[in-house]
């Protein structure tokens, strides 16, 4: 995503200047919040369907997509008028998604059906539907654009998916119920988190796309029991220098060093932290706490949460303009 | 982190369960049963408990339905065949599951009938996880090596509560209890649950079973002149416990007591394992698997059923085995872990053989709380806070 930001930023110029906007999916409150990146204050808050929780931008900033899983069906908002666009197909019981950098197509994860639905963005058409494990849920895109990634929860796999002919070529064995996958930009590594497991699975990336589990990270914090590090959403900064793990229950984020892969630190942020975005340039990284009903900011340079900001409730995930 | 491999069944599967990746995939037939056996019983006192025909059997489905998808990428299968047997017919229909070369079987049956089919399994070199026997002695004494527990016991369950009640504020406890033994085996368990928290029962009253119908067009209204009366010239208490496992009374304790109190154990407040309402660490999509196989709701049998396989499952997934003493040895190692819509992983005791797991506190139509709670600390793990730990049990088969 990062590499669109030149892009997207030249577009945005020339449209006008606009303030960055983070966009948070309340999965409770059925509304989408939104925060000015400059002042952090919420500027207004609008429905979302029913149990809003994936969210992401179109490549140009315009567009919103929320998957209101309970609607089976992504919603699709005018990111300037928060209104209603249209709605794409989904399958059923869509919770996280992730967009091709080219705006098309959607890869949903349909966690009641053991399905990665494909849908075109453009002509609202689903293009194929991959079966894989028992509660798919994280995605990720390889910066290639040859692998899409599925992790399925029950099923505890990371299941590497060919863009090509949408056929599963690959799967990984990974700790008890994997959440989320994040590639690293240069492509050679992808993170799969796994929040019962309390590990972030290392995957390194062969030339030809072939992946092997290289290691497993593990989190500890004094005055923490073990069974409430549940790592969930993870973000890695665009030169691999540092991986965010949000540690839910535990309240913290992970800080770890890309090269040694040691954890160096973990920084306090609201409760029950899950999703995580980065402001554009890595400037600040937005945390959704769903138990406290807000978001941290984590200046991302000084690694320390420097706000934190009331929401709707249940906050589940974010999306930021890429101003 | 030692290795504990406890089972005189397990002899050496370190090497191979020890290992951090997936094991090359090779094509494992897994094939299990699920025996149910059916006893006798009067109607329970309310319809919603009635017993449904597919009773464990829907969690089974489940389970085979979840284990297949994973297998399918590795290339093993499952197969679940399900019996349901009145007491007379159980080793006949475990013989015949024997013969059939299935070496995995989920038992739902009482503490007696289990042991029996259990002992017959370890002649075959067939493994056995208890579904439903919440009895103590089958996880001390009386403890077998190829027998696993997937259900709580009394004590854990009891624990559950107790650690509620005692974070609540409320220690003094008026003990209801009822006359079968069943019941005064949960009672048993509420009383150490108590000395073990710090909570103290002022008084107890047993309850007699008398027979008869439970269902009776006006039960209620007998029931509304007889409770009372039973329950007045209490000692001081915060808390009604009702220790009633045969399910005849607890159930119209809560607006029929004399002093108004609250209930928890067989009414108000009850331990489960799972109930159809959780929705709680993905326990929606959970449910509605379930629901859409089953067109009902789940039970605590079906939900236990199904972790019992899942637990199958799991182990083959990890180790690319089907041999019994394997799969045994590695359930009951340090490296077992499986997410069981709980908030927590579930492992097994490798003293006996119990799964450790967080019990929910159901109202009837919300999870309340979940055990063990907040403060409740342990050095081992906070489950272990629940039901008996290592050293005091007398379990010697795990050695």
């Amino acid at each position: 995503m990062k590499s669109l930001m030149l892009t997207a930023a030249l577009c945005l110029a020339a449209s006008g200047a606009l303030a960055g906007k983070a966009f948070v999916s309340n999965e409770r409150g059925n509304t989408i919040t939104v925060l000015d990146t400059d002042s952090w204050e919420v500027i207004a808050e609008f429905e979302g369907g029913n149990r809003p929780r994936g969210i992401t931008l179109s490549p140009d900033g315009a567009l919103l997509y929320v998957c209101a899983s309970d609607d089976d069906t992504v919603r699709v908002f005018d990111t300037e008028t928060y209104e209603e666009l249209y709605t794409l197909p989904s399958g059923p019981d869509p919770e996280l998604f992730v967009l091709d950098r080219s705006g098309s197509p959607l890869y949903i994860a349909n966690e009641d059906d053991n399905l990665v639905t494909v849908t075109d963005t453009q002509s609202h058409t689903i293009l194929a539907e991959v079966p894989v494990g028992v509660e798919p849920e994280g995605m990720a895109i390889s910066p290639d654009h040859n692998w899409v990634v599925n992790t399925s929860e029950t099923t505890n796999m990371a299941h590497f998916i060919s863009t090509e002919d949408y056929q599963i070529k690959h799967n990984i064995l990974v700790d008890q119920r994997p959440r989320y996958a994040e590639y690293l930009d240069d492509g050679t590594r992808l993170f799969v988190s796994s929040e019962i497991g309390g590990t972030v699975s290392v995957i390194d990336i062969a030339e030809d796309g072939t992946p092997t589990l290289s290691r497993k990270i593990g989190f500890e914090v004094p005055g923490v029991l073990p069974e409430w590090l549940q790592p969930v959403g993870v973000k890695a900064t665009s030169d691999g220098s540092r991986i965010f793990v949000a540690l839910g229950p535990a309240n913290r984020v992970a800080v770890i060093d890309g090269t040694s892969l040691e954890v160096l630190d973990y920084i306090m942020v609201g409760q029950r932290v899950w999703q995580m975005a980065f402001t554009p340039g890595e400037e600040f990284l937005v945390t959704t706490n769903g138990n406290s009903n807000d978001i941290t900011v984590i200046d991302v340079a000084a690694e320390k949460a420097i706000k934190s900001v009331q929401v709707g409730q249940q906050p589940w995930g974010v999306a930021i303009t890429p101003n | 982190m030692t290795k504990r491999f406890a089972s005189p069944l397990a002899a050496a599967a370190l090497a191979v369960t020890a290992c951090l990746g997936a094991p090359a995939a090779e094509a494992v037939e897994v094939r299990a049963g699920v025996l149910r056996v059916d006893y006798p019983a009067l109607l329970p006192i309310s319809r919603y408990d009635a017993r449904p025909e597919d009773l464990d059997f829907a969690g089974a489905t489940l389970a085979d339905e979840d284990n297949a998808t994973t297998g399918s990428f590795l290339g093993h299968t499952y197969e679940t065949e399900t019996v349901a047997t009145p007491p007379e017919g159980a080793l006949a229909a475990l013989e015949t599951m024997l013969e059939s070369g299935i070496r995995y079987v989920v038992v739902d049956a009482q503490a007696g009938d289990l042991l029996a089919l259990a002992d017959r399994a370890a002649e075959a070199g067939a493994l056995v996880l208890n579904a439903s026997a919440p009895d103590g002695g089958l996880r001390g004494a009386e403890c077998r090596a190829n027998l696993l527990h997937i259900a709580p016991s009394f004590a854990m369950k009891a624990d559950a509560v107790a650690q509620f009640a005692v974070w609540k504020k409320w220690p003094r406890w008026l003990l209801v209890s009822g006359s079968n033994p069943e019941d005064r085996a949960l009672a048993e368990a509420y009383r150490r649950a108590a000395k073990k928290f710090g909570a103290k029962i002022v008084e107890e009253r047993e309850f007699e079973d008398t027979g008869g119908a439970r269902r009776t067009d006006t039960g209620h209204a007998l029931v509304q002149r007889q409770l009372p009366t039973f329950l007045q010239r209490t000692e001081e208490h915060d808390l009604v416990i009702a220790a009633d496992a045969t399910d005849y009374f607890a159930a119209y304790l809560p607006y029929h007591l004399w002093t108004p109190r609250p209930v928890m154990g067989s009414a108000g407040l009850r331990p489960v394992t799972m109930h159809g309402a959780h929705e709680a660490w993905g326990a929606t999509q959970f449910q509605t698997r379930f629901e859409r196989l089953a067109r009902r709701h789940v039970t605590e049998e079906d939900y236990n059923t199904w972790l019992a396989l899942r637990v199958l499952g799991e182990a083959v997934t990890r180790t690319g085995s089907d041999d019994p003493a394997e799969l045994e040895a590695y359930i009951v190692s340090d490296a077992f872990e499986l997410a069981a819509f709980k908030g927590q992983k579930v492992t097994f005791r490798d003293w006996n053989g119990q799964m450790r797991q967080p019990i929910l506190l159901y109202d009837d139509r919300i999870t309340v709380s979940v055990s063990p709670q907040e403060g409740f600390l342990h050095q081992v793990s906070p489950l272990d806070t629940l039901g008996l730990d290592r050293p005091e049990s007398d379990c010697t088969a795990f050695q």
